[in-house]
C-alpha cells in the first residue's frame, strides 16, 4: 500500500480520540463493554449489544485474519496507488475492522490469511493501522 | 393478512429523458416529471394534488418549497425516498391524511464532466475513507465472501450483468439503448474492486421521475389501469460506508422486509412474474434472491445461469435495464423500481421486454449499504 500524496486523514472525534491515540502508541484499541464483556467497533457511545453505557477501552491483540478483501484497481482518488487490498480483517477477539494488508503482493491476499496489525505514521496526530501477514 | 397498503394505487408513473448529463435547468426537468407523471393518470391534474414528496438533488428543492410553487394550498408532505416514500404516501392515503399524492425528483447538471461519479459513493468517514474505499469496494467486500462461502463464480456475476444490460439494451428510453454485450464482454471489461469490472458497476446519470396515488375507489374513477400496492418493508442496519460491511451480520439484509411484503400480500416468492431488483452492483441480484426468498442462501450464483432471470425465463430481473443501463439518476433511480413493475404490470414495454405480469418485486438499497426495501405490486386488489 503506497500512497502518491497525502490521503484524507482521520479527524478524530471525541468519541474516536482513544482509538487513534492507541494506534499513535503502537497500540490497537478498541471498546470492550464491562457489561457483557461484547467489543464495539467503531467507537460509540453505548454498546450496541446491551445498550450499557459502561464501554472501557482494551488493547487488542492486533492478530486476526482476513474476512473479505477487494483489489482495488481504480481508485476513489490518485494519491491511492493501485493496485491496492482493502480487506475486513477479523480480530481474534470477535470483531471486524476495514484496513489495507501490506508487505505482501495483492495476489497473496486470501480469505483465512493470518494477518497481524502493523502502524505507519502518517502525520504528528495521525498513524494509520495496516495488517501484515503473521 | 389485511393492510392499510392494500386500500392505494398508483395510477401514474413516468421517467424524463435520462442521459449521463443533462444540460436544463434541474426545476424545469422535475417539471417535467410532475407533468407526465400527471399526464398518465389518466384525469389527474395538479389542482388535485394533496399529498407532495417533491425534491431535487442540486437546486435541493423539498417537499414544503414544492407545495408553494403549486399554488400554496394545504397539503401533506413526505420526507422519505424511493420505495419508503411511496410506502410513506400510501399510508398517509390509507389513514386519510391526503387523496392524492405525487412523488417527483430530478438531478441535472450535477455531472459536468466525464469522469465524476456520484457524489454518495465516496464515503469521508474517519474509519473509511483513508483505507481507500468507495462504493464498489465496500459491495465487493460482500461479494468476496459469498463466493468465498458458496464458490460463486465470476461468470455468474457477469451473466447477471449481461442480462440486464441487454434488457436496457431493448429499451428505447434507457442510456445504453442498443449497446448489447455478453458475459465475456463484462469479464473482459477493466476491473473496478475484484470482483467488480467496470460493466459489473451502474452507471451514473442523469434525470427525473414521478409516481402519483391514490385510493383505490378514486383510481376506478381514473382511464387509466391502476397497480395496486400489495404488500412492502422496509429494513435500515445502520449508517451506510461508516464500519466493515460483514457479510454474517448484513448479507441477508432486506430478508425481514420481503418476509412482511409477502405475509402482507398473502402471496410467495413463486407468485411474482417479474423482479424490479435493485442492480447498483451484479452480484446484488444474486443476493437478494437468496434473501428475498427465490432460491437458498448459497445458490443464487447457480440460479442466475441459463437464462433464468432473463425475460423470457421464470424469474426475469430488471427488465428496464436498471441502475446498470437504463439509469442511475440522484434519488430518480430508487423511484424508477416501481416505475419499471407499473409500467411492465400495465403490458406498456415494447414486446421484447414484455413479460406479461400480473405481480412484480420492486426493491431499493444493497448490502454494502447496510438497507434494503421491498414493495409487492400487482394489477388486481389484495383481498
Amino acid at each position: 500500500m503506497s500512497h502518491a500524496g497525502p490521503i484524507p486523514l482521520p479527524q478524530p472525534t471525541r468519541l474516536s480520540q482513544p482509538h487513534w491515540d492507541g494506534c499513535k502508541e503502537g497500540v490497537l484499541h478498541v471498546q470492550r463493554c464491562t457489561a457483557c464483556d461484547a467489543y464495539v467497533f467503531i467507537p460509540q457511545p453505548v454498546c450496541t449489544h446491551c445498550q450499557s453505557d459502561q464501554l472501557e477501552w482494551v488493547a487488542s491483540s492486533g492478530r486476526g485474519t482476513v474476512y473479505s478483501f477487494t483489489t482495488v484497481h481504480r481508485p476513489p482518488r490518485p494519491e491511492f496507488e493501485t493496485p491496492y487490498v482493502v480487506a475486513i480483517i477479523e480480530l481474534e477477539e470477535g470483531w471486524h475492522m476495514l484496513a489495507n494488508p501490506v508487505e505482501c503482493r495483492p495476489e497473496d491476499v486470501h480469505v483465512g490469511m493470518p494477518v497481524e496489525i502493523v502502524f505507519r505514521q502518517m502525520s504528528e496526530e495521525i498513524s494509520l493501522p495496516f495488517f501484515r501477514p503473521a | 393478512m389485511s393492510s392499510p397498503l392494500h386500500h392505494v394505487a398508483i395510477v401514474g408513473a413516468y421517467n424524463t429523458r435520462q442521459a449521463r448529463a443533462i444540460d436544463v435547468p434541474e426545476t424545469e426537468l422535475l417539471l417535467d416529471a410532475v407533468r407526465g407523471g400527471l399526464a398518465s393518470s389518466g384525469g389527474l391534474g395538479l389542482g388535485d394534488v394533496d399529498g407532495v414528496n417533491v425534491s431535487s438533488s442540486v437546486r435541493r428543492l423539498h417537499s414544503r418549497e414544492a407545495v408553494m410553487l403549486f399554488g400554496g394550498r394545504p397539503c401533506w408532505t413526505g420526507g422519505d425516498i424511493g420505495i419508503p416514500a411511496v410506502l410513506e404516501a400510501a399510508l398517509a392515503i390509507s389513514a386519510g391524511l391526503c387523496e392524492v399524492a405525487l412523488i417527483a425528483t430530478a438531478q441535472a447538471l450535477q455531472y459536468t464532466d466525464r469522469v465524476k461519479t456520484a457524489p454518495w459513493t465516496r464515503p469521508s468517514n474517519e474509519f473509511v475513507e483513508c483505507f481507500g474505499l468507495f462504493t464498489p469496494a465496500e459491495f465487493a467486500l460482500m461479494a468476496c465472501r459469498h463466493m468465498h462461502l458458496y464458490g460463486t463464480q465470476p461468470e455468474a456475476l457477469a451473466t447477471v450483468a449481461a442480462t440486464i444490460r441487454n434488457h436496457g439494451a431493448r429499451h428505447p428510453e434507457a442510456i445504453y439503448h442498443g449497446r448489447f454485450c455478453t458475459p465475456e464482454d463484462v469479464l473482459a471489461s477493466r476491473m473496478v474492486a475484484d470482483p467488480f469490472h467496470l460493466l459489473d458497476c451502474a452507471t451514473t446519470s442523469e434525470g427525473g421521475a414521478c409516481l402519483v396515488m391514490t385510493t383505490a375507489a378514486r383510481a376506478r374513477d381514473l382511464d387509466c389501469q391502476p397497480i395496486y400496492l400489495l404488500g412492502g418493508g422496509t429494513d435500515k442496519q445502520g449508517m451506510a460506508y461508516v464500519t466493515a460491511p460483514v457479510w454474517d451480520r448484513y448479507g441477508q439484509v432486506g430478508k425481514r422486509a420481503a418476509a412482511q411484503a409477502f405475509a402482507q400480500a398473502g402471496l410467495t416468492p413463486a407468485d411474482v412474474d417479474v423482479l424490479e431488483l435493485y442492480d447498483p452492483f451484479s452480484f446484488e441480484i444474486i443476493r437478494q434472491l437468496e434473501a428475498f426468498g427465490f432460491c437458498d442462501e448459497g445458490e443464487g450464483g447457480d440460479f442466475v445461469m441459463n437464462g433464468r432471470i432473463a425475460v423470457g425465463g421464470v424469474c426475469p430481473v430488471v427488465t428496464n435495464g436498471g441502475l446498470l443501463s437504463f439509469s442511475h439518476a440522484g434519488l430518480a433511480q430508487l423511484l424508477q423500481k416501481p416505475i419499471s413493475a407499473v409500467q411492465q404490470l400495465r403490458g406498456e414495454y415494447p414486446q421484447a421486454l414484455t413479460v406479461g405480469a400480473q405481480v412484480a418485486i420492486t426493491s431499493n438499497g444493497g448490502s454494502g449499504a447496510l438497507f434494503c426495501d421491498v414493495m409487492l405490486l400487482g394489477t388486481e386488489q389484495a383481498a
